[in-house]
């Protein structure tokens, strides 16, 4: 049975370990052939910036992860316009390629999934 | 209506993972099925035997273990968040060499593949975290 | 497909609810729980924010969330309707899917 799975992401990188979680379970869904989108709003909008280097923090780059999700097939990613432009943020400035919605496309795009993966 | 139940906070700390066993029992009374919980992130440590809260406290692993008993539900630890954490069963001691196991009895511990797949067969998942 | 949304979070403390609002739509309902249930009382700088949502989505509150931190329904904006744990699971089966803003 194929699902249609958003996996919903709010939360910072590396502050808490729920980014890298995320993408864990991205890749583990992907291998169960599930429909899958990828959604980041609020701060969760700074997991996909460029140029991220984690050497003096001693944690693991999971960044590069985000490009490598086509590799299996992962190629919906969708981020708030709103939540980029209160933080500053321009398509250019992440490390991937993304489709921007506005708020009430990503209301409508919640709507039309059957279930939803927060973290 | 058959449920999966996502905790991904250890006990005591947060209420989520109160509130998560709150609600499962809730359902199973109202005879829906939990077809599984799995734990994730911090929520693995919902699944040590060795804690020892004070005699006025709720014993959080406990209440679980005898949920598991009682309804016969499936309690999944998430292996990689286990392994991190230092949540163990016998077959992880020896396969890692350590010298102790602290699993609660009721819960076992597999992969992250056994959340999507309860998704997959399931009408509803609910999270409970932070 | 509607949506139960729940927030776990007291509005003074975290955007959670705010981040909710923004995305929930006429026909869905947002369930307030543990530190949530903080943006059910009258009389916060919150309560225009949850009445004006009111009008197209449902509101609910955990009661027992609500008496565990000293609070009663009398409290309560009015129309919020007030659930126990075998309510909030009615509540997971009446809309298609949860989304729970951590």
């Amino acid at each position: 049975m194929i699902k249609k799975c958003l996996y919903l992401n709010r939360r910072a990188p590396y502050g808490t370990s729920y980014a890298l979680e995320a993408i864990d379970t991205v890749l583990i869904g992907s291998a169960f052939d599930q429909d899958i989108s990828l959604l980041f709003i609020d701060d969760g909008v700074f997991q996909l910036k460029r140029d991220q280097d984690t050497t003096d923090v001693e944690m693991k780059n999971f960044s590069p992860a985000y490009s490598a999700f086509e590799m299996y097939d992962v190629e919906k990613l969708y981020v708030s316009k709103e939540a980029m432009a209160a933080r500053g943020l321009k398509k250019r400035d992440l490390i991937v390629d993304v489709e921007v919605l506005s708020d009430s496309a990503i209301s409508d795009l919640m709507d039309e999934h059957d279930v939803i993966f927060s973290f | 209506m058959k449920f999966v139940i996502q905790v991904n906070e250890g006990p005591y700390q947060h209420q989520t993972a109160d509130s998560a066993y709150q609600f499962t029992r809730a359902a199973l009374v109202r005879g829906h099925e939990v077809l599984r919980v799995f734990f994730y992130h911090d929520g693995v440590n919902n699944g040590t035997r060795l804690a020892s809260p004070p005699q006025d406290d709720r014993n959080v692993a406990k209440r679980w273990s005898a949920l598991a008993t009682e309804h016969d539900i499936d309690l999944v630890v998430c292996v990689a968040a286990a392994q991190r954490r230092g949540i163990l069963d016998e077959s992880e001691m020896k396969r890692l060499g350590k010298d102790a196991h602290n699993l609660a009895p009721g819960f076992r511990i597999s992969g992250l593949g056994q959340l999507i797949e309860g998704v997959v067969f399931s009408d509803r998942l609910v999270v409970f975290g932070d | 497909m509607s949506i139960l949304h729940t927030v776990n979070k007291s509005p003074f403390e975290k955007n959670n609810l705010e981040s909710c609002l923004r995305y929930a739509k006429l026909g869905s309902a947002v369930l307030l729980i543990e530190d949530g249930i903080y943006a059910a009382l009258k009389d916060t700088r919150f309560e225009k924010e949850v009445a004006t949502a009111m009008k197209d989505v449902s509101f609910y509150c955990l009661e027992p969330d609500l008496k565990a931190r000293g609070f009663s329904a009398a409290k309560i904006i009015d129309g919020i309707k007030m659930v126990d744990y075998a309510g909030f699971v009615d509540l997971t089966i009446k809309y298609d899917k949860v989304q729970a803003w951590l």
